[in-house]
């Protein structure tokens, strides 16, 4: 037998003392929470910079910061949107991970719950339980940001639907059922003069309405945003334009604004 | 183990010899003084003992339920348990974790009352059932972090890895952290970085890309440090044992018939707890497992002389 037969597959590691160990388990344990805890500013980085300015659910703390502070994350939020307009940041969102948001062009929140569901559902109170009606409501303002597309004001109309096949968005159309909202990509129009934002508010003319436009073509109008708009995303979403023509400013890059001007 | 003893080691004491021991203990441990261990017979029931599964089987039914159970609730919407782990409704009445509900408590300087009633209720459930059993019987992090640690094992067993703990105490250091965080920034930084609630939400609402983090983790336990974020991180895990200390729900230690071979200690998440039953530590001859115990079971599977068992306290007087 050879005395070489057996060989080390890897070199053997220095035997370490008892106190050489417990030194070295306490350096690890403080490089761990070091490293935790140095993920602070990477979390803070996106809400500092506001590199993504979110359109809160209903009822949302007016402060971002504070909102995402209260906000415990649970998504007991979405669950109870009956359209599904409610979506959770992911961790790009910093602080704001977890935390929940809509995409109004993708789905807004067309009240069909009524009740406010998701401000029921938060057992935070990051979605402010005082609220309790509609005009109460402020997710943003909606703001007509391609004027020069917009149909309305070139006299275009609307012939088929405001969005086309696949779009999976939904909105309440009280007058085809109360109770259950129906896919926007089924409902075929044909109006000569496109009205759809005005037309399909949720809140109705105390918050966006057409008035005629002075020096456009014969027939054109605009839509005007008033202060009863509490930013729900319906026009945006039913805009026939793509891009769309109109859409909702968050309330917490309206507050960035004020605060900007002042 | 003394009860201070057992919340301290939690804290992270090393265990230690204990200062006395009771006549029976020393009767038994003097039986076994200067006797060897019939080697080949042990090591044929630790062979027979490691597949049978029968605790862990059923623990992994639970906590997949208990988790299928938010998700079904949101997807074919029975709405029996709705939200996640974080914070949810059980039939419309609020749960909430407590570690979580202080975090968010401490950061707005608020005391929602929907959360209060959460937590008290959680809390109470789990100082009944253990504290940490919700660790092994419901966290989903859990269940993959024991996933991952079956693949280290087979890399640990082939030499290509080793171990490196660290000093325990690390975890009710950053629970102290997070929490002062919370209360200085006003932002919730564990929220955002919690693999329980990042996991949980991915089962209720859909992948997400904070999944990365979560795997990140996994691989810094499967690679460097055996189960790290349960035994050394986890201020969750560390709200539950302290909820659980005097849980009468528990692991007991018997040490008559116990062989002393140590096969509980390589399977313990938490093998601290087991220190109790090398030979001459055990300062009686039954035994309550410390409260970072995480009734997961494993021990009282794979124990080849049944000296691991779950108890209920009362449980006797009651019946």
């Amino acid at each position: 037998m050879s005395d070489t037969a057996v060989r080390p597959r890897r070199r053997a590691r220095p035997r370490l003392s008892r106190q050489q160990q417990r030194r070295r388990s306490i350096l690890r344990a403080g490089l761990l929470s070091a490293g935790l805890l140095a993920l602070t500013p990477l979390a803070f980085l996106p809400v500092a910079r506001r590199l993504r300015d979110r359109l809160r659910p209903p009822g949302a703390m007016a402060d971002e910061a504070t909102f995402l502070g209260a906000c415990i994350k649970c998504g007991q939020c979405v669950q109870v949107c009956p359209v599904n307009a409610i979506l959770l940041a992911d961790a790009g969102d910093g602080f704001g991970h977890g935390a929940p948001y809509i995409e109004p062009r993708e789905q807004a929140c067309d009240f069909s719950c009524d009740a406010l569901s998701c401000i029921l559902a938060c057992p935070t109170g990051a979605l402010r339980h005082e609220i309790s009606l509609v005009s109460e409501v402020a997710i943003g303002t909606a703001e007509l940001v391609r004027p020069d597309a917009c149909r309305a004001r070139r006299a275009e109309g609307v012939h088929g639907p405001a969005r086309t096949e696949g779009f999976r968005g939904r909105l309440r159309y009280s007058e085809i059922d109360r109770w259950t909202p129906q896919p926007v990509a089924d409902q075929a129009y044909d109006l000569e003069h496109c009205d759809l934002c005005a037309r399909l508010c949720p809140v109705g003319d105390t918050a966006i309405a057409m008035v005629r436009l002075a020096d456009g073509p014969s027939g054109a109008t605009t839509p005007e945003v008033r202060d009863g708009c509490v930013g729900c995303g319906v026009c945006e979403m039913v805009c026939p334009e793509t891009p769309t023509c109109i859409t909702v400013v968050p309330t917490v890059a309206l507050a960035a604004t004020h605060e900007g001007a002042a | 183990m003394s009860f201070f003893g057992g919340v301290l080691e939690m804290l992270g004491r090393a265990p230690k010899r204990p200062a006395s021991r009771t006549d029976q203990a020393e009767i038994l441990h003097g039986r076994k003084r200067g006797k060897g261990l019939d080697v080949a017979r042990l090591l044929e029931e630790i062979a027979a003992a490691k597949k049978v599964h029968h605790w862990r089987n059923i623990r992994w039914a639970v906590l997949i339920s208990v988790n299928l159970l938010f998700t079904l609730s949101f997807w074919v919407d029975i709405q029996i348990l709705e939200g996640s782990l974080t914070a949810s409704r059980f039939l419309g009445f609020h749960l909430a974790d407590p570690y979580s509900s202080a975090l968010v408590m401490l950061a707005t300087a608020s005391v929602p009352v929907n959360l209060v009633i959460g937590s008290v209720t959680i809390a109470l459930f789990w100082a009944l059932l253990g504290g940490r059993t919700f660790c092994s019987w419901a966290c989903p992090y859990h269940l993959l972090a024991e996933w991952g640690e079956a693949i280290r094992n087979r890399l640990e067993a082939r030499g290509l890895l080793v171990d490196h703990p660290m000093h325990r105490g690390v975890r009710p250091a950053l629970f102290v952290a997070f929490a002062a965080l919370a209360l200085l920034t006003g932002h919730t930084l564990f929220l955002t970085l919690n693999p329980i609630g990042i996991v949980s939400r991915a089962m209720v609402y859909g992948l997400s890309m904070a999944l990365l983090w979560v795997v990140a983790l996994l691989a810094f336990e499967v690679l460097y440090a055996r189960r790290a974020w349960c035994r050394y991180a986890c201020p969750i895990g560390l709200t539950y044992g302290l909820l659980g200390v005097a849980a009468p729900f528990r692991v007991v230690y018997h040490l008559e018939a116990c062989a002393h071979e140590g096969e509980c200690r390589k399977v313990c998440e938490v093998p601290h707890v087991l220190d109790l039953t090398i030979k001459g530590r055990a300062a009686d001859a039954h035994v309550d497992v410390g409260p970072d115990c995480t009734r997961c079971g494993l021990c009282v599977d794979i124990c080849p002389t049944d000296s691991l068992t779950y108890e209920v306290k009362g449980l006797d007087r009651l019946l």
